[in-house]
This record gives C-alpha cells, sequence and structure tokens, in this order.
C-alpha cells in the first residue's frame, strides 16, 4: 500500500462559477422574458442613439443577447462550475493551475460582459447562435484552450487511473466546441466589430447549422450529460443503474451526433443527399439518447421515496424526464414529413424551451443546491423555499411549452390551408394575430420560470452566508503508481513526449488553423461561381442595406428561404435555389417565420412600392394592422455611414464576389445614384427624406430580393 | 457544394479522434471494470484524520 498524499481542493473557483451561474442565468431569463413580452407589446421595441451608433432594445436584437446569455452564460457557468467541483474529486488532484482556473473564470465572464455591450448596439456577425463579432471569438479560443489546458493537466496529475465517464463527456465537451467554432467562425474583417463570413449562401447555411446543432449537441447536452452522471448518483447516494451503458452511452452519442446538422436545412436548397445522411444520423441518435435517460431514471431504481423527500432529487428526475422528451421530439422533428409542419414555426421555440428550461435549467438548478450547502458546509437555508422554487418552474415549463405547441400546430396548419377554390384561405397577418394569445400565455410561464429562479438566488445567498466557504477542502489519497519506469539520461524531447496530452493540443490547434487558412479561401471562392448566370453581386447600396438587415436581426423573424411546398410557393413565389445565394456573406436564411418569408419581397407579385416600405419602417401597425414588427423610425433620419463602402467592396472581392479592381473608389458614386431614384420615387409622393438616410439603403436591398432570377424568367417568357 | 468536403472532412477526424481515444482507453484497460469506479465515485477522500478522532476511546 503506498502512503496517502495529502492536497487540498479548490472550492473557491467552485464557488465562482456556481454565483455567475446564478446572476446571469436571472439576467438571461429576464431578457428572455422581455423578449417574449415584445411579441405582445411590439410598440415596447425601442432604439435610441448611442453615438455615431444605435443601441436597439428591440426583438431582432435582444434575441441573439437572450440566446446567447442562456446558453453561453447560464449553462457555459454551469458547466463549469459542475466541472470544477466533479473532475477535481474524480482525479483526486486539485486543478493543475489556479491561475489558469481563475484566468479561465475572469475571461469567461469579460466575454459574456462584451456580448452583452456589442449586440444591443447591432454588433453581430448575423449567424444564429455565432452571433457575436470577430475579436470576441478570439478571445473564446483563447480562453477554451486556457479551460482545456488546466482540465489536461490535472488528467495527467491525477490521483485514480480509472476516468470515470463523466469526464469522458467532458473531454468530447472541450474537443468538439473547440473544432466548431474555429470553423464556423472563420470570418473576414472589414473593420473591428464588423466582419463577413467567409463562407456564402448554402455553405454557409450548412457550415452554420454544423456548428448550430453541434453546440447543441456539445455545449448544452454532453457536458450536462457528464454532470447527471456525476450529480445524479451524488445527490440519491447510489451508484448509476449501469455503468457499461454509461460507457456505451458515451461513445455511441458522441460517434452519431456531429452528423446531424443538415436537419435543420430541410426542404431547402441544401444538396438532397446531405439531408438524408442528417436525417439518418438524427434519427439513430434516440437510442443512445434514451439509453442515457433510462440510465439516469433508473439510477433512482427502489429510491423513489427518496424522490419524494428530496428537492433535489425532484429536480434531476424532471431534467432527466425533458432530456428523454426533447431527445424523442428531435429525431421526430428531423423527418421530412414532420419538419414540413413544425419548420419556421413556434413548435421549435417549445421544443428548444424544453431541452433549454427543462433539461439545461433543472438540472443546473437540482445541482446548485446540492452544492452551495456542501462547499458552504452547513444547510440548505429554507427547503419550503426551493420545493416552492421546484413546482414554480415545472409549472413554468407547462406554461411556456403547451401554448407554443398549440401555437406552432396552428400556425403550419394556417399557412399551408388552401380554400375550395384552391386560393390560400389566411394572409399572413391572419396568422400573426391569432398567435397573440399564445404568445401572451407563453410569457407568463416564462414568468413563472423567472420567479423560481429570484427565489432560488434568495435561498442560495442566505445560504452562503449562513455557511462559510471551505476554499481549500482537504483531500487525501494515495499516488498514482507508475506503470512504466523512468529511464535515466533522456533525451530532451522526453519531456514533450511526457506531457502527451497537451502537445496533441497544441498541435491540433495548430493543424487547424493552418489548414483552415490554406483550406477555405481556395475551396470557397472556387465554389462562388454562379450556377444561375442572372444572379448578380449586390449593388453598393443594397450591399449596405443588407448590413442593416443583418444588423437589426431581421433574420430572427423573417426567413429567405421559400420551399418547395404548393402553400409557400403560392404565398411567395418560385421555390429558392442554391444558385442565388452565392453573394451572400453571411446567409441570411433564417430559422423562425414570425413574420412573412423576404426571399422573393421584390418580386412582381409581392413588391410593393418604395413609399410603402418606407412608411412601413416607420411604423409598421399603421401599415398593416395587427403586425407585431418592431418600428425602425431612426433609420428615417440616421446617416449611412458610406466611408465603410470600399472596404465592404474590397472584402466581398477578397471572397470572391465579382466586383471589378478599383470598383470600391466608384462605388459610393453607384450607391448615391442609386439612393436618389428611391428619394425621388418618395418624393414624388411628397416624403422628404436626406440622400443617405439609412431607409434608402434598406429599402434598396428588400426591393432586391429575388429579382435577379425572375428576370430569368420574364427574359424566357418574352422568347 | 465543395464545403461538403471540409466538413466531412472535419467531422471524421474528430470522429477519428474518438475513435483513437477509444481505442486507448480499452487497451489501458479502463473498462476492465466496468462496476467499481460507479461505487467509487460515491465516497469523498476526507482525510483518516478526521476519521480517528471520532474513535471512542474504548476502541482507541
Amino acid at each position: 500500500m503506498q502512503a496517502l498524499e495529502k492536497f487540498q481542493y479548490d472550492n473557491k473557483i467552485v464557488r465562482n462559477f456556481a454565483f455567475a451561474t446564478i446572476i446571469w442565468g436571472v439576467v438571461g431569463m429576464l431578457v428572455g422574458l422581455w423578449v417574449a413580452l415584445l411579441m405582445v407589446f411590439p410598440q415596447w421595441n425601442v432604439t435610441g442613439a448611442a453615438g455615431k451608433e444605435t443601441i436597439g432594445l428591440t426583438f431582432g436584437r435582444l434575441r441573439p443577447l437572450h440566446t446567447n446569455a442562456v446558453i453561453f452564460a447560464f449553462v457555459g457557468n454551469g458547466i463549469f462550475m459542475g466541472y470544477y467541483y466533479s473532475i477535481q474529486r474524480l482525479l483526486k488532484a486539485r486543478m493543475a493551475s489556479d491561475i489558469l482556473s481563475k484566468i479561465h473564470f475572469w475571461g469567461w465572464q469579460l466575454i459574456i460582459v462584451a456580448a452583452a455591450l456589442t449586440l444591443p448596439l447591432g454588433m453581430t456577425t448575423g449567424k444564429e447562435y455565432a452571433e457575436l463579432e470577430w475579436p470576441i471569438d478570439i478571445a473564446i479560443t483563447i480562453i477554451w484552450v486556457v479551460f482545456g489546458w488546466n482540465m489536461f493537466a490535472t488528467i495527467l496529475k491525477r490521483r485514480e487511473r480509472h476516468l470515470y465517464v463523466a469526464i469522458w463527456f467532458y473531454i468530447a465537451t472541450f474537443v468538439t466546441v473547440a473544432v466548431l467554432h474555429l470553423v464556423n467562425s472563420f470570418e473576414f474583417p472589414v473593420s473591428f466589430l464588423h466582419s463577413y463570413s467567409w463562407y456564402a449562401g448554402v455553405q454557409d447555411a450548412l457550415v452554420q447549422w454544423w456548428y448550430g446543432h453541434n453546440a447543441v449537441a456539445f455545449f448544452l447536452t454532453t457536458p450536462y450529460l457528464g454532470l447527471m452522471y456525476y450529480y445524479m448518483p451524488k445527490a440519491a447516494n447510489r451508484p448509476v443503474f449501469s455503468y457499461k451503458l454509461s460507457i456505451i452511452h458515451f461513445w455511441s452519442l458522441i460517434f452519431l451526433y456531429i452528423w446531424a446538422g443538415p436537419h435543420h436545412l430541410l426542404y431547402t436548397s441544401l444538396p438532397n443527399w446531405a439531408q438524408s445522411l442528417g436525417i439518418v444520423f438524427s434519427f439513430t441518435l434516440i437510442f443512445p439518447s434514451w439509453g442515457g435517460m433510462i440510465n439516469g431514471l433508473l439510477t433512482l431504481r427502489g429510491a423513489w421515496d427518496k424522490v419524494r423527500e428530496d428537492v433535489i432529487l425532484k429536480f434531476m428526475v424532471v431534467a432527466v424526464t425533458a432530456y428523454g422528451m426533447a431527445t424523442f421530439e428531435g429525431p421526430m422533428l428531423s423527418l421530412k414529413s414532420v419538419n414540413a409542419i413544425s419548420h419556421f414555426t413556434d413548435w421549435t421555440i417549445a421544443h428548444v424551451h424544453v431541452g433549454g428550461l427543462g433539461w439545461n435549467g433543472m438540472l443546473t438548478f437540482g445541482i446548485l443546491y446540492w452544492l452551495i450547502p456542501k462547499i458552504f458546509k452547513t444547510e440548505l437555508f429554507s427547503k419550503r423555499l426551493a420545493n416552492f422554487h421546484f413546482w414554480i418552474a415545472t409549472l413554468g415549463i407547462i406554461f411556456y411549452a403547451v401554448p407554443m405547441y398549440w401555437a406552432g400546430f396552428q400556425q403550419a396548419s394556417m399557412w399551408k390551408q388552401f380554400t375550395d377554390a384552391g386560393q390560400l384561405k389566411y394572409q399572413f397577418i391572419e396568422t400573426v394575430t391569432y398567435m397573440k394569445p399564445f404568445y401572451a400565455i407563453r410569457s407568463f410561464g416564462g414568468f413563472l420560470f423567472l420567479v423560481g429562479a429570484i427565489v432560488m438566488m434568495y435561498n442560495l445567498f442566505k445560504t452562503a452566508t449562513k455557511g462559510k466557504l471551505v476554499a481549500n477542502e482537504d483531500a487525501e489519497a494515495p499516488a498514482l503508481q507508475k506503470i512504466f519506469s523512468q529511464h535515466t539520461g533522456e533525451h530532451w524531447h522526453r519531456k514533450i513526449e511526457r506531457r502527451p496530452i497537451p502537445f496533441l493540443i497544441a498541435t491540433l490547434i495548430v493543424i487547424l488553423i493552418g489548414g483552415i487558412i490554406e483550406l477555405i479561401p481556395t475551396f470557397l471562392i472556387k465554389s462562388n461561381v454562379p450556377t444561375i448566370s442572372s444572379v448578380k453581386p449586390y449593388t453598393p447600396l443594397e450591399l449596405q442595406g443588407r448590413d442593416i438587415y443583418r444588423r437589426e436581426g431581421c433574420y430572427t423573424c423573417h426567413s429567405q428561404m421559400v420551399r418547395p411546398f404548393r402553400s409557400e410557393t403560392e404565398r411567395y413565389g418560385e421555390y429558392s435555389k442554391a444558385g442565388e445565394f452565392v453573394y451572400d456573406h453571411p446567409f441570411q436564411w433564417g430559422s423562425k417565420r414570425t413574420g412573412p418569408d423576404l426571399a422573393r419581397e421584390g418580386t412582381l407579385n409581392l413588391k410593393k412600392t418604395d413609399t410603402w416600405h418606407f412608411n412601413h419602417m416607420d411604423d409598421p401597425q399603421a401599415v398593416s394592422p395587427g403586425s407585431i414588427m418592431p418600428a425602425y423610425s431612426f433609420m428615417l433620419d440616421k446617416e449611412l455611414d458610406t466611408a465603410s463602402t470600399p472596404a465592404k467592396i474590397k472584402a466581398m472581392r477578397t471572397m470572391g464576389v465579382p466586383y471589378e479592381k478599383g470598383y470600391e473608389y466608384i462605388a459610393n458614386k453607384d450607391l448615391m445614384n442609386q439612393a436618389a431614384k428611391i428619394q425621388r420615387n418618395l418624393f414624388n409622393d411628397s416624403i422628404r427624406v436626406k440622400p443617405n438616410a439609412e431607409v434608402l439603403a434598406i429599402i434598396a436591398y428588400l426591393q432586391r430580393l429575388g429579382t435577379d432570377t425572375e428576370k430569368n424568367k420574364i427574359a424566357e417568357n418574352k422568347n | 457544394m465543395s464545403v461538403l468536403i471540409l466538413l466531412i472532412g472535419f467531422s471524421i477526424l474528430i470522429a477519428g479522434g474518438f475513435l483513437v481515444a477509444f481505442i486507448w482507453s480499452v487497451k489501458k484497460g479502463q473498462y476492465d471494470d466496468d462496476y467499481t469506479p460507479s461505487v467509487r465515485m460515491l465516497f469523498d477522500d476526507k482525510p483518516i484524520t478526521e476519521k480517528k478522532s471520532s474513535l471512542t476511546p474504548k476502541q482507541k
């Protein structure tokens, strides 16, 4: 028997991440409630001036703030909290470096603050769940490497040879998120805090959803499964139902998840075989997911009486049940026939919130209630308040999910309904007004959930002040017995060899960055050759308008993708083709139709006058009664930043958009000419507007949408 | 759609990495025992001195 070694666990870092989880959780949910209310009270959308920029408290700008806050701030800190506590105990070792832990903590909080400042200012890449601009992306990369380095260094100095299954989940999380982030964040900086995605159109869409789905998989799922495998047995004080099953669960899950991304793009212009590939893997995912869910629930076999008493187990049971429901629904939603109904509707919103509120939220709460008394060496302040939290949160989920499922199904049915005469039965606006009561009930559900979180904040704060933090917890374990004896008189590279994992990571990162920089431009520029000859690059004014579209987050409510269904071609026109998007950096297909699709907004059967668009931007409700769109009246006065035009044109050309050499010098002349035309049209309807008002650019962009392929049609008809 | 090649490449790279990790873990005997780890994680490594002090004088 080897001598016991004395060491101490670092609980301070756990406390820091735990407090950050609580605070950001409440903030993220508050913003969530706010955006939910904006859909009921559109007049609450406000935009104010912030120097040359605008600060927008509008749905389009706040929705990314909500998603980023709950995913990367609430769940992110939750992962790190659970991970720093469990990994030290599972490996029987203190974290390798306290300094790296601290850098990780403060770096992550700074990134969150940067996100909270830039997103309302409209600084966004326009790609869902990856909205943060390039300098923040770089910061995320650095902090992520710090996190991984610290983790692997701890694994190497562990006192327990066997890596418990939770640790495998953490490793998979680290590695995969690193790769996803690097590949998806490949963007071309135009200025500080403005960049374009290197990928265009269909390619951008595919990379984005490869990333987007795996963000769900490897940020919201695998780390939380790792946490489930640690905290559920701990809270129930009994081993996991089947350790063997947990191992099978882990390996099968990670091999399948990475291929599932294309199910977000069913019936779009993505090649069919890629869609099918995504469907097959998405469907198969039900097996490992349910294996894990069953393993979690059966851990409580013979201990269900404990669940009645113990509020922590209650939270965990609801969490794992929600995981089971969401991972049953996921594969179903990946089936084409179901997706045809659910996609672009509020059904998706219901689905993600069962996962987000149920699985991530409830598991985080359960862990917090278990962990805070432990590290503060005291009892929970109030069990009654915790029970109250449990019930109000569960009710909140029900009040959220049920109306959204109903709304989503209703929405799809109304969009697809034809009259006997073969006409679309409902105007789009009728489906919007129909949704309002559902949006109101959903907000109430969100409110209940938020109240629960605030009660928890109070309860845990009281618990923390009641006890005293055990910053360094004493522990004792025998050192790991060496399997290999060490050679004497070693070569210099032996040092590297003995640190295989940090070395491996460093190599992987270098290879990846190198590979990306080498491969992507050559790959992508070649494929920007349009297959539809009438598709031309945007004019400078349209390009500026497109940047405004992206800044305001229009894609959070409007899609630009007509699917090949009669109900859609009747409403919007010809279905979308891959070749139409070759100059779209980034793509703006969107994933939700709170408002109508805009892919064909400029074509003859949908065309509105410039004056209509002007008035609609000024006051959507006046032009379209019942609309819930925010007013963008500030665009009527705000001047377009034309100084950025040359840099934007140049950036686009570098990425393969065929603007002629030197065009950037005369681009602004073209821009002003086109703006003057629109200005004249407005003047004819007695509307006076500055020659460089932003509204002219957004009108130009909207009037352009879908017109390129229409030219082809008109030409064909003439022949 | 050349980006498909890129993504499939990266996906295979990740999956391949996990495959290597899987083979490594099996070879290192990580899964030779598929029960003990589930019980071992339930124990905290509290210093033994604490236990000693809890012994009654008689036992000493």
